[in-house]
């Protein structure tokens, strides 16, 4: 269904090292254009890496590498004015204002137009709720301030892609709220936009489509329906009699985990059993005399599909 | 809505982009630092100015060359300031600037961001470059200025006697002064090809800074040493103080061009050495 044309970014094979040490292992990322794209992965796992090379910072040691149909980074000067980007944190001169800090990458930019200059970095200012600060000298500014400013200045011109990595580093509930809607925003605009992150919960609540990287493997992308379908469903069995629906569950093929104890009644997870519908797990429950408070079939989270894929704790996977 | 109308609104017409160079010189003018620099070369002239003012008769035989001229014609002042600016203060100076062009981006995180404005690597460096000569040329003219400036408030300003005997008048003299900094100007060139290397060597802007200040003092130490006299005609530093054929009348061009073929020899090696280095440089800061 997504021929090339439909891609705004494809990799092929993409491989990275560094120093002898493997970075990127041959990734393959196919994002359609027009979605949201969530680019998932721990710390330390090659997601700022691949968006260097996407975007022209980096070389690739091998692979093929295209953006908005191009070929990068040979493409680079072409392809780059039609995208904007935060990456790695905001960069600025601390002793020039928000707005000084605006034009001065705008006026790099060779495509676009001189004479709307000033009301388009106004525009970005006001779009990431700025305005009030523009004046300021960007070294006073929050740490949540400048991450604002990098994202204005992603938005500086329309943009067919934009890619913020980690956007809401040290954004408030609030800011990163504001982002979201953001986000939305540029996609009703037809904008696709390439966003990185550590936060499943970022991803879950904005993305469409996503992708997640560990220790320089893609181990799964897709849009987020299908990850979701990748997980297996659980069942959730709320009773009192746990002996009796142990032993029901394992005469159906599945082994129940522990039990998340409450009083008077336990709550039992197992993964459904292949070929066994739920209304017949309920049925034969109750027939072997188990009191059945409540049953329910969860599809796995993402969160779960998440740590499944990428291993779970503080280790940076090397 | 089609891909075909988005792209169309941006990457349709490409302007020549001297409004980067605009914006570098503004950003390099507008930061604290270059001033701060500008200010410290202005007080060369200022100092030798009072301190000769304030001395009792003149310091025959000892000091710069033209020192003991500076009581009768304060049109001195200029020169004395520019011959004791040049070995040390001028190369300090323009080695923080050149060793910062690229490092100092690096190290604010602005590199990557004017990559992908974008700006073309090699465009970059030559805007860069551009940019550290505009400061060379304020820094020469700032000695020559203020010290024709303070050698007009405190002492009597009139004709000059040539080091071939005759003699100019003022406006001539004024000519001659803005000849030895354009001089000076030209002897830096090289040096800032040199610090725009090292600056893409690192990501720490002292570093670059330090390594091309190093490089000019190690250049001159080499100049005193009469075992290499061989190397001595390929030095960085080989005319530094050969503006004196500027002061002769009528005016010897050949130390001038000298010097600008071996400053033009600098900036083509390191010009290249830094364009091979950036060019192919991953930017991870």
């Amino acid at each position: 269904m997504s021929g090339a044309a439909d891609l705004v970014i494809e990799t092929t094979g993409l491989t990275k090292r560094l120093g002898g040490r493997s970075v990127l292992n041959g990734i393959d990322l196919a994002v359609p254009r027009g979605s949201v794209f969530g680019f998932l992965g721990p710390n330390g796992s090659g997601k700022t890496t691949t968006i260097r090379i996407l975007l022209g910072l980096a070389s690739a040691t091998s692979g093929d590498v295209r953006v908005l149909g191009e070929s990068i980074p040979r493409a680079l000067q072409q392809v780059l004015p039609r995208v904007g980007a935060l990456v790695e944190g905001p960069g600025f001169y601390p002793f020039l204002s928000g707005t000084a800090n605006l034009l001065r990458l705008d006026a790099a930019d060779r495509y676009v137009s001189p004479s709307t200059r000033r009301q388009r970095v106004d525009t970005a200012l006001e779009r990431v709720g700025l305005s009030q600060a523009a004046g300021k000298k960007v070294g006073r500014y929050s740490l949540g301030m400048k991450q604002r400013l990098g994202i204005a200045n992603a938005l500086l011109t329309h943009r067919d892609l934009i890619v913020l990595d980690e956007p809401t580093n040290g954004l408030d509930p609030q800011g990163t709220r504001e982002v979201r809607h953001l986000v939305r925003s540029l996609t009703e605009e037809g904008t696709t936009v390439f966003v990185s992150s550590h936060l499943l919960t970022e991803v879950e609540q904005i993305c469409s489509h996503a992708a997640v990287l560990s220790a320089g493997s893609l181990v799964a992308q897709g849009s987020l329906e299908e990850l979701r379908r990748a997980g297996e469903p659980r069942l959730r069995v709320v009773t009192p009699d746990l002996p009796q629906t142990h032993t029901v569950l394992r005469r159906l093929g599945t082994t129940p985990d522990d039990d998340g104890a409450s009083p008077g009644a336990h709550i039992i997870t197992a993964p459904l059993p292949d070929g066994v519908t739920p209304d017949r797990i309920v049925r034969e429950l109750v027939e072997a005399g188990v009191r059945v408070n409540g049953f329910s079939v969860d599809q796995a989270g993402l969160e779960d599909l998440f740590v499944a894929l990428t291993g779970e704790g503080f280790d940076v996977v090397q | 809505m089609s891909s075909k109308t988005l792209s169309s609104s941006t990457a349709s017409r490409k302007s020549v982009g001297w409004r980067f160079l605009g914006s570098e010189l503004s950003v390099l003018f507008r930061r604290r630092r270059t001033w701060a620099l500008l200010a410290a070369l202005a007080a060369i002239p200022v100092l030798i100015a009072v301190a000769v003012k304030l001395s009792s008769g003149p310091p025959r035989g000892r000091g710069p060359a033209f020192l003991d001229q500076v009581s009768q014609n304060g049109l001195f002042v200029a020169v004395v300031a520019t011959i004791v600016a040049i070995p040390l203060f001028l190369p300090l100076t323009v080695g923080v600037v050149a060793g910062d062009t690229v490092a100092g981006e690096a190290s604010t995180g602005t590199l990557r961001y004017l990559l992908m404005s974008p700006v073309a690597r090699g465009r970059l460096l030559a805007v860069k470059y551009a940019g550290a000569v505009v400061f060379c040329l304020a820094a020469t003219f700032t000695v020559g200025s203020v010290g024709t400036l303070m050698g007009a408030l405190l002492f009597p300003v009139g004709p000059v006697t040539t080091l071939s005997g005759t003699t100019i008048d003022v406006t001539e003299s004024l000519v001659r002064i803005a000849l030895v900094c354009l001089y000076v100007t030209l002897s830096l060139l090289g040096l800032c090809a040199v610090g725009l290397f090292m600056s893409t060597l690192t990501d720490v802007p002292v570093g670059a800074m330090a390594a091309t200040v190093v490089a000019s003092v190690v250049s001159q130490v080499v100049g005193q040493l009469p075992q290499l006299e061989w190397i001595h005609p390929w030095l960085l530093t080989h005319y530094w103080l050969g503006f004196a054929d500027l002061l002769r009348d009528p005016v010897v061009w050949d130390s001038f061009a000298a010097n600008a073929v071996l400053q033009a020899g600098y900036i083509v090696v390191f010009g290249a050495l830094a364009y091979g280095r950036f060019s192919t440089k991953d930017v991870l800061a």
